[in-house]
């Protein structure tokens, strides 16, 4: 099944070199599959954690319904992680990149905070210290791939159509295109969006969270889930901070509340201050 | 709607609650589903009502169209990194109520499990 939308297809999401463009073009026909009656028949209840009375019931046929709680029914315990698939095969990314002495940053933000500039100045700025390589994730175009290219870095470009979030099958197909060298840093730009990813593994040894000064000093607590999943926190654009009313202070304590582990590099992809302590980093990571 | 759902995470995690079902279904010979039981840490990232409106979706044409789904809801539990109390924070910013400091550690409510499938056992003999 596609994994975006359910619909059966499953090749929706594309993976592209820049330069390969014309070979990958498919339609995409979203067929349903269950045809006819329309029944809809999702019975959910929801209790809140001290368990049972207190189902509000979301019936909206009831009828000819009941619960078979007798003889003719077994129970299987399970305690199944829900997004075990993904986790066991973020797994095989991950041992798959240590073996190699890869170095795996997985690199989420908001739209716009300014992650393609960042890793431009950073491939470019690293140039004979340390290769990179680069899976570029958006919902569509080779935009970001293009930009990363003429760094002169390898690049795939994975566009996951109406898709959130990369997840671990993803990046482990677009790992298979791009033949990373060992010793090397691999860099995934995710989706921009600061909520879905967060969920999913992808057999990264760092995630990496960009915010923006262009953005709410707030953000750390208005999503937490990213920031308290990430290891580093970088504050970018802030050679912008005279003109906006970004406290910077401000958003690493909430950050810090959030996640207190969380190491912050502040910096500007476009001046360059701040750039030294994150090669620092890259070099020893 | 499957416009509203494509945009969700919430519903990639219904596909993968229908996909355990059913591999677990066809593990026990078993060809219908009776009850769910799902666990949804309040810190998982999965809103519950985003996540009960994609499962309408993604529960069509499966073995557990008709099921009842339980979702329980685990509320967050934090450790103060500073005394070690425990508690469950009114809002993710919340101080420790024992010592005041900002910091804590989650020890609950990041869970997104199945935690129970109840299986309709085979009618052959009856009715």
């Amino acid at each position: 099944m596609c994994g975006t939308c359910g619909c059966g297809q499953e090749d929706e999401i594309r993976i592209t070199k820049p330069g390969d463009e014309k070979q990958h073009d498919h339609v995409h026909s979203h067929e349903h599959e269950h045809d006819g009656e329309n029944h809809s028949h999702a019975h959910t209840h929801t209790h809140s954690h001290n368990d049972g009375h207190e189902h509000h019931h979301h019936h909206e046929d009831d009828h000819g319904h009941h619960h078979h709680h007798h003889e003719d029914s077994r129970e299987v315990v399970l305690e199944q992680d829900i997004l075990h698939k993904n986790n066991l095969l973020a797994e095989r990314n991950r041992g798959f990149f240590e073996a190699r002495n890869i170095r795996a940053i997985n690199m989420v933000s908001s739209p716009g905070s300014g992650k393609t500039t960042l890793l431009e100045k950073t491939i470019t700025d690293m140039k004979g210290y340390i290769p990179f390589f680069i899976v570029e994730g958006d919902q569509q175009t080779m935009n970001d791939a293009k930009r990363i290219e003429a760094t002169g870095a390898p690049v795939v470009q994975v566009n996951t159509g109406s898709g959130c979030h990369l997840d671990a099958s993803m990046v482990n197909r677009a790992v298979k295109e791009l033949e990373i060298a060992e010793n090397s840093i691999l860099v995934i730009e995710n989706v921009g969006n600061l909520v879905c990813p967060a969920m999913f593994d992808l057999g990264e040894a760092y995630r990496v969270v960009v915010i923006s000064v262009t953005e709410g000093d707030d953000k750390p607590i208005k999503y937490p889930d990213m920031f308290r999943t990430s290891n580093i926190c970088i504050i970018n654009k802030t050679d912008l901070l005279p003109y906006v009313d970004f406290d910077v202070e401000k958003a690493k304590d909430y950050a810090l509340r959030v996640n207190h582990h969380l190491k912050f590099f502040e910096l500007s992809a476009k001046s360059g201050e701040g750039m030294d302590a994150w090669y620092e980093w890259l070099k020893e990571c | 709607m499957q416009d509203k759902a494509q945009k969700m995470h919430e519903l990639s995690i219904a596909m993968n609650i229908v996909e355990i079902v059913e591999e677990n279904a066809a593990a026990a010979n078993c060809k219908a589903v009776s009850e769910i039981d799902l666990e949804i840490g309040s810190m998982s990232g999965v809103v519950i009502e985003a996540l009960q409106f994609a499962l309408e979706e993604a529960v069509k044409s499966s073995i557990m169209e008709s099921a009842v789904i339980n979702i329980h809801e685990i509320s967050a539990r934090v450790k103060c990194i500073a005394c070690a109390h425990e508690f469950e924070p009114e809002d993710i910013i919340t101080p420790c109520p024992a010592c005041g400091h900002l910091y804590a550690d989650v020890i609950q409510g990041k869970e997104m499990k199945v935690r129970r499938i109840t299986f309709f056992e085979e009618l052959k003999n009856k009715e």
